[in-house]
């Protein structure tokens, strides 16, 4: 695993952003200017300041430095990226299994309810769901985590359904092997890296949706995420004020890990389960030796 | 016989998804504590047997999904939902109090407006990428539009809306909200689409940015696993050029997992469409829904929702149709 991801510099690329974030989601007390939670004494001088040596981003509409709304900020995306793909995955993993291995009535049920749910449009449906249970932090991942499964169970259906008829399997059957232990000790283990994987790329999804629900002004009011952020400025006039600098630094932390997972993800996809890197019409137009060749040759 | 039977279960299922839906719509907006007349009911004036009278009149007395309790069985408040859908009555907006049907109705085809220019670019573009790409894979061009692809595909839509209307907005002059310049005369209906189409262009670039990064990398792996088919080294061993194997043996067959992904794209586009519109201020549907938030105005998110819904599945009904006409295998499948 760590030996693909050093060959592919891309993956390496998103190992390193990915852990810049951590770091400064875990650090962000220390690393801000300023304590977002501490009450300011605002005048008109500090809303939409220019950045400047005191406020390095500038400020936003409230007069608060946008550096440290933007390293606080951090913590949130991750937070619920993270936990709502926690939950995704355990759904996705727990369904795709049962239906790929199980199969039968069950099985076929639940692949059409995945199917319902891969059709009905999420954004809509989170926007519904939030507005009338409450845009608290714990709601948000719970819509996230909930709607996102499932991409990972029609995955781990299709590996399932695959593994269970090879050899080693067939062989462990016939040594009276039962269905669970077969499950957990032949399954389970192989499907495992591709679940990670694609949980790495559920996390980008999930982070996406956090930060397009805040910006739509349903967001959890108490915790300010980058989504949080962009929303203010958009709805209190950072646009007409041209305060560009309370705009730009939350949608590239945005971009940032969701760009990150994305790359490790691809990466670790890549590596568990390798696609074609050779087609028939690389190299020359020709398939004949051109006579300059066979000159060289000779 | 075998496709008829094909589409007979995929009209089916997608009945049973609308079905779904319906059911879906009419619970989450009843997951609200108590029932629209507790709000009224905290008003003084308001005597119990008025409250009982309001609850008759919108039939919040009946029961919930079946009339276990004698008399007609379909005698129940989603019966009686389902029987105003089919009247197309959405029930009436709390902001505008006018019918949401009527609302909605208005905004729609703004938003087709929308997303079809984004939609066909990001398509044309997407696809033309991916085959280029998959043909040099491994060069420069390669790497280089799988980086702006990954890039595209993460950048929120709605950032990138702002991004571009700053910009197109200070060095280009270009509008920043609406469908039309307000209060402008114009000479005659080209003059109309002009404004229109000034109004549209920037939201459709944000469109089609987000929407190709998906289409190309789906394309360009597509085309990789088809070009390493026998029959392309046989057209190949032919003698034909590149452009001819590509353009006459590997782009339709390449193209058919990209019809799929368009289909199951169109949440996604929905999404985009809802941000886009918010940040250019476009009237559609997805303007409306940010409002409807905003405003907590229930009955238009109800009914946006809904229509959005079943737009989207019935869609997906059209491209399982589609695909079936392109390859004739799914028949067996």
């Amino acid at each position: 695993m760590l030996a693909q991801l050093r060959r592919s510099p891309l993956g390496v690329v998103g190992a390193f952003m990915l852990g810049l974030a951590l770091i400064a989601a875990t650090f962000a007390p220390w690393l801000a200017p300023y304590d977002p939670e501490q009450t300011i004494h605002v005048t008109i001088e500090d809303i939409y300041a220019r950045p400047s040596a005191e406020h390095i981003l500038g400020t936003d509409d409230g007069g608060n430095d946008v550096l440290s709304a933007f390293i606080f900020g951090s913590r949130v995306s991750l937070l619920v990226g993270f936990s709502a793909s926690l939950i995704s995955m355990f759904i996705g993993g727990a369904v795709g299994l049962v239906a790929g291995f199980y199969g039968g009535r069950i099985g076929n049920a639940l692949m059409r309810l995945t199917d319902i749910f891969l059709v009905i449009p999420d954004l809509p449906l989170m926007i519904v769901i939030v507005a009338m249970v409450g845009p608290s932090l714990w709601n948000i991942i719970l819509v996230i985590g909930i709607l996102g499964w499932t991409g990972t169970a029609r995955m781990v259906r299709a590996q399932a359904l695959s593994l269970k008829e090879r050899q080693f399997v067939l062989r462990a059957r016939a040594l009276g092997a039962g269905n669970f232990h077969i499950l957990r000790r032949h399954i389970f283990p192989l499907v495992l890296p591709l679940m990670v994987a694609n949980t790495v790329l559920v996390i980008s999804l999930s982070i996406l949706s956090e930060s397009t629900l805040s910006f739509l002004g349903l967001g959890d009011p108490t915790t300010l995420s980058w989504g949080g952020m962009l929303n203010f400025a958009f709805t209190r006039g950072a646009i007409s004020a041209r305060a560009w600098w309370a705009l730009v630094a939350p949608g590239l932390g945005i971009v940032w890990v969701v760009l990150a997972c994305t790359l490790v993800g691809n990466t670790l996809e890549e590596a568990f389960n390798p696609r074609l890197q050779s087609h028939h019409l690389q190299g020359e137009d020709k398939m004949i030796a051109s006579p300059s060749h066979i000159q060289a040759e000779g | 016989m075998e496709r008829r039977d094909y589409l007979i279960k995929k009209t089916a299922w997608s009945l049973l998804t609308i079905a779904f839906v319906l059911v879906l719509n009419f619970f989450l907006f009843r997951i609200l504590p108590g029932d629209p007349t507790t709000s009224i009911a905290k008003d003084p004036r308001l005597t119990a047997e008025t409250r009982r009278a309001l609850q008759e009149r919108f039939g919040l007395d009946k029961p919930l999904l079946l009339n276990l309790e004698g008399g007609s069985l379909f005698e129940s408040q989603f019966f009686a939902y389902v029987m105003r859908l089919a009247q197309a009555d959405l029930g009436i907006s709390f902001n505008f109090n006018r019918p949401v049907a009527d609302l909605l109705g208005e905004r729609l085809l703004n938003t087709v407006l929308l997303v079809m220019g984004g939609q066909l670019l990001s398509i044309v573009l997407g696809v033309g990428l991916g085959l280029i790409s998959a043909w040099k894979s491994r060069t420069a061009f390669d790497v280089g539009a799988i980086t702006f692809s990954l890039a595209a595909w993460s950048l929120p839509t709605f950032w990138l809306g702002i991004i571009l209307l700053i910009l197109g907005s200070s060095y280009l002059g270009l509008p920043t909200a609406g469908r039309e310049t307000v209060g402008m005369d114009y000479a005659g209906w080209w003059d109309q689409w002009r404004d229109i189409g000034r109004h549209l262009l920037l939201p459709t670039i944000t469109f089609t940015i987000v929407l190709l990064g998906e289409y190309m990398l789906i394309m360009r792996s597509s085309v990789l696993e088809i070009l390493s088919e026998d029959y392309i080294l046989t057209a190949k061993a032919k003698g034909l050029s590149h452009l001819q194997v590509l353009w006459g043996h590997a782009l339709r067959n390449a193209l058919l997992p990209v019809v799929t992904l368009i289909a199951l794209n169109l949440g996604f586009t929905v999404s985009g469409a809802i941000q886009v519109e918010t940040v250019f201020s476009w009237p559609g549907l997805g303007s409306m829904i940010f409002d409807a938030v905003r405003r907590q105005d229930y009955p238009v998110l109800q009914g946006a929702f809904l229509l959005i819904a079943v737009s989207v599945v019935l869609a997906n009904l059209v491209a399982d149709l589609i695909y079936s006409v392109l390859d004739p295998r799914v028949k067996s499948a």
